[in-house]
C-alpha cells in the first residue's frame, strides 16, 4: 500500500518534471518558458522530498524557485523579448542537434538497459539512518569534512556577485 | 505496481538531461538557453540525490548543494552578460551574436 502511494507520487512528480521541461524548451514566449521551468523545478523539489532530502527540498524551493527564477523573470522584463517572440525560435542546425541528442539518448538507454544487471545499480534504499534529522547530518558533514569546499564556494559567490555587477553596469 | 527503484530516478534524470540538451542545442533565445542549462543541472542533482538515498550516504546531498551554488553563480553572471549584450547589440538571439565571424 505504501509503495503504491510512493509510486503514484513519483509518477506525478515525474510528469511535472518532464512536462515542465518539454514546455520550457518549446514555448515561444520567454515568460511562459519561465513559468514551465518553475513547474519543473517544483517537481524536482517533490522528488527530493520523496527521497527524504528535506533540506535540499527547502533549498530548491527558496533558492531556485524564489531566487533564480525571480532573476530570470526580472531579466526577461529588462530585455525586450517582443521582437524575439515573433522571430524564428529554433536555429538553422536544429535537426543536427536533435539527431545528436537522439544518438546520445539511444546510447544512454542501451547502457541503462544492459547495465541494470551488469553494473549493480544500487537498489532503492530507505534514506539516512533514523534518529538524526536530515539537516543535522548535512550540517555536520558540511562544516567538518567539506569545510574547505564550503569556503571556496563562498569565494565563488563573491566572484559571481562582482562579475554580474560589472556586467550589468551602464558602460563596461 | 512496481516499487520505485534507483533505476527509475536514473531514467528520469537521463530524460531531463536530454530535454535540457535539446534546448541548448536548438533554441535561439539566450534566456531559454540559460533555462535549459538549469534543467541539465537539475537532472544531475536528481542523480546525486537518488544515489545518496540508495547508499545511505549524505555526501551526494552535499554535492547537490555545491551544484546548486554553481547554478546560482552561473545564472547571475550569465544574465549579467545577457543584459550587457542586449545593451550593445539589441538582440537576444544566439546566432546573431557573430562579431568574431566574418
Amino acid at each position: 500500500m505504501l509503495t503504491d502511494i510512493n509510486a503514484i507520487v513519483f509518477y506525478v512528480f515525474a510528469v511535472l518534471v518532464l512536462g515542465g521541461g518539454i514546455l520550457t524548451i518549446t514555448q515561444r514566449n520567454a515568460v511562459h518558458s519561465a513559468i514551465s521551468l518553475i513547474v519543473s523545478l517544483l517537481g524536482v523539489a517533490g522528488l527530493y522530498l520523496l527521497q527524504q532530502a528535506e533540506f535540499l527540498f527547502a533549498v530548491q524551493i527558496v533558492l531556485y524557485v524564489g531566487g533564480i527564477m525571480l532573476l530570470f523573470l526580472f531579466v526577461i522584463m529588462l530585455v525586450n523579448l517582443d521582437l524575439a517572440a515573433h522571430q524564428r525560435q529554433f536555429n538553422k542546425h536544429w535537426l543536427v542537434g536533435l539527431a545528436a541528442v537522439a544518438a546520445v539518448g539511444a546510447q544512454v538507454g542501451y547502457f541503462m538497459y544492459r547495465g541494470k544487471d551488469a553494473f549493480h545499480i544500487a537498489e532503492g534504499g530507505t534514506g539516512l539512518p533514523p534518529g538524526l534529522g536530515n539537516t543535522e547530518v548535512l550540517a555536520d558533514s558540511l562544516f567538518s569534512e567539506y569545510l574547505l569546499p564550503f569556503e571556496i564556494a563562498s569565494l565563488l559567490l563573491l566572484v559571481a556577485i562582482v562579475g554580474s555587477v560589472v556586467m550589468a553596469k551602464k558602460r563596461i | 505496481m512496481h516499487p520505485i527503484t534507483t533505476f527509475h530516478y536514473l531514467a528520469l534524470s537521463a530524460a531531463l538531461l536530454l530535454i535540457g540538451t535539446v534546448g541548448v542545442l536548438t533554441r535561439r533565445n539566450v534566456v531559454i538557453i540559460l533555462m535549459s542549462i538549469e534543467l541539465i543541472l537539475n537532472a544531475v542533482n536528481i542523480n546525486l540525490i537518488a544515489f545518496s538515498h540508495a547508499l545511505h550516504n549524505v555526501n551526494g546531498q552535499i554535492f547537490a548543494i555545491f551544484v546548486i551554488t554553481d547554478a546560482v553563480a552561473e545564472a547571475a553572471v550569465g544574465l549579467g552578460i545577457l543584459i550587457a549584450l542586449f545593451r550593445n547589440k539589441e538582440t537576444v538571439q544566439a546566432d546573431e551574436m557573430d562579431l568574431l565571424k566574418w
